[in-house]
């Protein structure tokens, strides 16, 4: 129990992302986001529909253009327009939502595309790191199959082995699981605590309460564009401060 | 003479048949030259046009836009004309072939460009969002990602429009192309006799038939499980 009441002291900040802003037209969707994300940590961001969790996740890897604000990831500027983005790219998985596996490649296509293209790796280097990336996720007999042949939480952990295969220093979750028939959902949030297990550092925007409580380092509520409150998952979950915390985790339990 | 007599002597008279056949199968040689032309150089140019019009730079786009606008709305006949009649005025004369050639390729590239295109913007945005993610550029992941989904997805309209307006190498007869129509006409003049048409009409079918029969295979072979 101990283990999970303090935060665990930061060995090197991984993501220190500051004072993030993000308009999209009139709307502001982010208004002055600080989070850092220490080696080997997982953070655990939740929060309303429309509370800016997603996009702040998206930022971290520039896939949504920030109005405001810096962004480090391992040392990185992701800002700096001197930056090679495609370079720092590989070392930020992202996992997505609905999956976005390519339709036309095999599993293992999928994974050994950027092996190929961006690592710059022969064929055999990459198929031989396809291989042991689709054994991580429990998917080595699942190599040739299209992803339409897969069930969608074999598409989702194949969408994992495409971004674990580059060796990310930061691995970033879009509700990975949101999108899955319940019965699929523990295969993916398995393949996620064996990465967290072999330490891998990871920011994960998800509702799967249960699996914040056993894995997460710390929790994040988000609300209206800010961090409201932050903590271990016994502090959020069990005491929190803040009304709109208070409110947002009853409501959430009550399902 | 009765009624069907007529109709045999007009339209299968065995004796313009057995003369003029010749002059229909050099027609179908240039029909042939013709339609391979436009379609390599339309289909190319109406592919590039749509991978830099997806670069989405505005004032290119624009350019892009009001090109294939034109060629699209122009009656095919109209630019075949405009070149040919119109161009040696400005002292220079392209033949009857390279007129109908590069009129009916800017209406395929024009055509072509507006089926690529709608095919690039159907592939959802989460398939850029991933490959860009992993470090792919955004070249790498429009000729990896993007572009063998998109084409897959404009075949069955892009093998339609390409027969329909392939099919229009026959205006060419009107500035003096020798294709197949061009050749039956002559043959009808010489003859007296509409026979050459019906041999011309075949050519056409032993042309066409089997193109279209093969974009049929060629829908069902590209479909692929989602």
């Amino acid at each position: 129990m101990t283990a999970t009441e303090t935060p665990r002291a930061p060995t090197g900040a991984i993501v220190e992302a500051r004072g993030i802003h993000k308009h999209f037209g009139t709307l502001h969707v982010l208004k002055g986001v600080d989070l850092d994300v220490a080696e080997r940590e997982l953070v655990f961001v939740i929060g309303p529909s429309g509370s800016g969790k997603s996009t702040l996740l998206r930022c971290l890897n520039r896939l949504e253009e920030p109005s405001a604000g810096t962004i480090t990831v391992d040392g990185i500027n992701l800002l700096d327009p001197r930056t090679d983005l495609n370079h720092a790219r590989q070392r930020i998985g992202m996992v997505f939502q609905s999956f976005n596996l390519y339709p036309h490649m095999t599993a293992l296509g999928n994974v050994t595309l950027a092996l190929r293209k961006v690592a710059g790796k022969t064929r055999a280097e990459a198929e031989e790191i396809g291989q042991s990336a689709l054994a991580r996720v429990g998917l080595a007999d699942r190599a040739g199959h299209m992803p339409g042949q897969l069930s969608g939480g074999q598409q989702q952990r194949v969408a994992i082995a495409r971004a674990i295969a580059l060796e990310p220093r930061v691995m970033l979750f879009d509700e990975p699981t949101s999108a899955l028939d319940p019965e699929l959902v523990g295969s993916v949030l398995g393949v996620m605590r064996s990465l967290r297990e072999s330490g891998m550092t990871m920011v994960v925007v998800s509702h799967e309460m249960g699996f914040a409580r056993a894995a997460a380092d710390r929790v994040v509520f988000m609300d209206d564009g800010l961090i409201v409150e932050q903590g271990t998952p016994a502090h959020v979950f069990e005491a929190p401060r803040h009304e709109r915390t208070r409110a947002f985790i009853s409501q959430i339990q009550r399902h | 003479m009765n009624g069907w007599d007529r109709f045999v002597e007009t339209f299968f008279n065995a004796r313009v048949l057995a003369r003029y056949w010749p002059d229909i199968i050099d027609g179908l040689w240039v029909t042939i030259a013709l339609a391979l032309a436009i379609i390599a150089t339309g289909l190319t140019s109406g592919l590039a046009l749509a991978l830099i019009r997806s670069a989405g730079i505005r004032v290119l786009n624009w350019a892009i836009i009001f090109v294939v606008d034109l060629f699209r709305a122009l009656p095919p006949l109209v630019i075949i004309v405009l070149i040919y009649f119109g161009l040696p005025s400005v002292d220079i004369a392209p033949s009857g072939f390279v007129s109908t050639w590069i009129s009916l390729a800017l209406v395929l590239m024009a055509f072509s460009e507006e089926i690529f295109w709608a095919g690039l913007t159907s592939i959802p945005r989460g398939q850029w969002e991933a490959a860009r993610s992993t470090g792919l550029t955004f070249g790498q992941t429009l000729m990896n990602v993007v572009l063998p989904q998109a084409l897959r997805i404009t075949i069955p309209p892009l093998t339609n429009r390409t027969i329909a307006i392939t099919k229009g190498t026959a205006l060419g007869s009107v500035v003096a192309v020798t294709e197949i129509l061009g050749q039956a006409s002559s043959a009808v003049s010489n003859s007296y006799n509409p026979s050459p048409l019906t041999l011309g009409a075949a050519a056409y079918l032993v042309l066409f038939l089997p193109v279209v029969i093969l974009g049929r295979w060629v829908e069902t072979k590209f479909a692929w499980k989602r």
